[in-house]
């Protein structure tokens, strides 16, 4: 819980920062988030490249590895239906489409602004920057009450990415292979899940 | 992350250097967080939307995750855990 907070901290203290343009405007064009992350995907390498584990786990894994992409996609289908069942400004279409963005939201945000309306393509955003930020702060909960796959689901797409070090501090590095080998399959299918639908 | 991996691999009987790993990987976490927290802020529509449809949003993540996280659980439990 404690590095949820910190991490919750250094995100508010981002947005009062992007609001009220602390920061030089020159911060603002520059994307600093890739080399950022650059950095955390060499740091979780060190990771699973020190991690023994990892090798034999695909080893034995190897077809129920594909399980783990597909159960995210079908786990997010079902509570996405139920979701448009319960409330009437989104239809079913729509809503599945914002939830195809699988955490994925720069990407999936654009094309469903390009496919359907910008108020859509503001709700992929906001919703596919909500389930990053829920994987982020809240797979230690996950992990502990829902099983080592919870954090990867929730994750969607950033668990190759941005989610990555998170979930592998609290799943094992022996499981960053499965995170990332998911992440990767729902980055992919993104865009052709939202053309399908839509 | 090949190179980090591969340097990962090299170097993994070495504990002072995995706790240094470990510690720089908080803080790549932290400037994440901070720099997302920082487009979100700046991005003009994000803030002034927010509150009409942030709770359409957010209320669809829940769903989404929600769904997602109860599926995988089960699927942990039927297919990953008896090993």
């Amino acid at each position: 819980m404690k590095g949820s907070l910190i991490i919750l901290a250094f995100f508010v203290a981002g947005v009062i920062t992007g609001i009220y343009r602390f920061l030089p405007g020159q911060i603002f064009q520059t994307d600093y988030s890739l080399y950022a992350l650059y950095l955390l995907m060499f740091l979780v390498g060190i990771g699973i490249g020190s991690n023994k584990k990892a090798l034999t786990l695909i080893k034995e894994v190897n077809f129920k590895i594909l399980l783990v992409p597909l159960s995210v996609i079908t786990g997010t289908y079902i509570g996405v239906s139920v979701f448009s069942l319960v409330q009437s400004n989104l239809n079913l279409p729509d809503s599945l489409a914002v939830g195809s963005g699988f955490g994925y939201y720069s990407l999936s945000s654009v094309l469903i602004t390009e496919l359907s309306n910008e108020t859509l393509g503001v709700i992929a955003l906001l919703s596919n920057i909500t389930r990053e930020i829920i994987t982020l702060l809240l797979t230690p909960v996950f992990a502990r009450y829902f099983g080592k796959l919870a954090p990867i689901a929730s994750g969607g797409a950033t668990a190759m990415d941005t989610t990555l070090p998170v979930i592998t501090k609290y799943i094992g590095s022996d499981y960053a292979i499965i995170s990332v080998f998911s992440g990767v399959v729902l980055t992919i299918l993104v865009p052709f899940l939202i053309e399908i639908i839509l | 992350m090949s190179l980090g991996i591969i340097i990962g691999w090299i170097f993994h009987s070495r504990k002072k250097f995995l706790k240094l790993t470990g510690y720089l990987t908080n803080w790549a976490i932290y400037l994440l967080l901070f720099l997302l927290g920082i487009s979100v802020g700046a991005n003009e529509k994000i803030i002034a939307n927010f509150d009409k449809i942030g709770f359409q949003a957010i209320s669809l993540t829940l769903f989404a995750v929600g769904g997602s996280i109860l599926f995988s659980w089960a699927v942990y439990h039927i297919f990953f855990r008896k090993k």
